[in-house]
């Protein structure tokens, strides 16, 4: 049960929240927009990907189940890929790039402090642009929000796994700005 | 120096606005809302709330400048001076069981201590008790989403290493500059 009163039959996760405040949904929708699936040198994929390995890392089954769904679908149904990145990422089938922006996404989900001018230089030597390895740190940090308040309140997350794929393919087609209001 | 080329002589958080304008915008709304929106808490009691989660992230520029936020916004009561605020604000920093502030805000600032660790953190029994001393649903939520989102500002001002002035004198003017206007605005200085 949620730890505050919100409105019965209200969508699980982070979408019964953005229902009971508005007022805050907003900015996190256009935030999580832009960052997600704005046109970028990083698929939208690789992007849900580092959102999915941080929701991991912060054990929130919410979060993880829903982005790694989206994940899956922007990448054409690879569920196996978006599992090995969660499992391993060193040993997943990504470039040598996405694991540099990875492990930088690792580092931000314990403090930004963590990350080191090693770990910065080595996502530029396999090829990230200032731009992708701002984004990274972004997501990371957007994402060590969203798991805090989809936990820290104790919303609603479904076991089902369909209940994701289904969710997942309308985000992946509509966005989140739209996908709060559908059922 | 930052881990990235960052628009240079801009301080903390608001390097990585101007370097990303796109994600600032939100940012700077989200903020906006939460601290200043309309609340049955006041202004300084969401600042001090973001002060205490960054005071525990370590974070130096955001705690500084919001505990000056908090400072300026704060009315410590007849005779009030700045000088009284930031005690009060450094005292719920440090040890805010013991701090000046209601027995509601001590159990709103108990649970966005526990979001500073994890989400999973918080109990019903912390929730039990703020709402024992007189907390609302909303104030809940809205704790809860002020520690997480100090917990995304603060990873977002360290993890880019952004430039941080060592100047008290700095962040005291940006505290007042904040808390007149807030997050939202044209200029490009400050938190």
């Amino acid at each position: 049960m949620a730890h505050i009163e919100l409105p019965e039959g209200i969508p699980p996760g982070i979408r019964g929240l953005m229902t009971y405040r508005p007022e805050t949904a907003k900015p996190l929708n256009e935030l999580v927009e832009v960052l997600l699936r704005a046109p970028h040198s990083l698929s939208a994929g690789e992007r849900e990907l580092i959102a999915t390995f941080v929701s991991s890392g912060n054990d929130c089954k919410y979060c993880q189940s829903i982005h790694g769904a989206i994940a899956a679908v922007h990448l054409g149904g690879d569920e196996a890929l978006v599992a090995a990145v969660k499992d391993d990422y060193t040993a997943a089938g990504v470039s040598d790039k996405m694991k540099a922006l990875l492990n930088i996404a690792g580092k931000v989900r314990e403090s930004g402090k963590s990350v080191t001018t090693e770990d910065v230089e080595n996502a530029r030597r396999q090829g990230a642009t200032d731009l992708e390895i701002h984004d990274t740190v972004l997501i990371a940090a957007v994402f060590c929000l969203c798991n805090r308040y989809v936990d820290g309140l104790a919303t609603w997350a479904p076991e089902d796994p369909d209940f994701y794929r289904q969710r997942g393919a309308l985000v992946a087609a509509n966005g989140y700005g739209a996908s709060i209001l559908m059922k | 120096m930052p881990h990235i080329q960052l628009p240079e002589g801009l301080p903390g958080i608001s390097s990585g606005f101007a370097f990303r304008p796109e994600t600032a915008k939100p940012m700077r709304a989200l903020a906006e809302v939460l601290l200043r929106g309309p609340s049955t808490l006041s202004s300084g009691e969401r600042e001090m709330i973001a002060t205490l989660v960054s005071t525990r992230n370590d974070c130096f520029f955001c705690q500084t400048s919001h505990r000056a936020a908090a400072a300026h916004l704060l009315d410590t009561g007849q005779g009030s001076t700045l000088e009284a605020s930031y005690e009060l604000v450094d005292a719920v920093r440090f040890d805010f069981q013991n701090a000046a502030v209601s027995p509601k805000m001590k159990a709103l600032l108990m649970i966005a201590a526990k979001v500073q660790v994890s989400g999973k953190s918080v109990l019903t029994g912390d929730i039990e008790a703020a709402r024992q001393a007189g907390a609302t649903d909303l104030e809940i939520h809205d704790t809860v989403l002020i520690a997480a989102a100090f917990c995304m500002f603060n990873r977002y001002v360290d993890g880019l290493a952004t430039f941080a002035p060592t100047d008290q004198q700095v962040y005291d003017e940006m505290g007042a500059m904040l808390a007149r206007e807030g997050y939202v605005r044209e200029s490009k200085q400050g938190a």
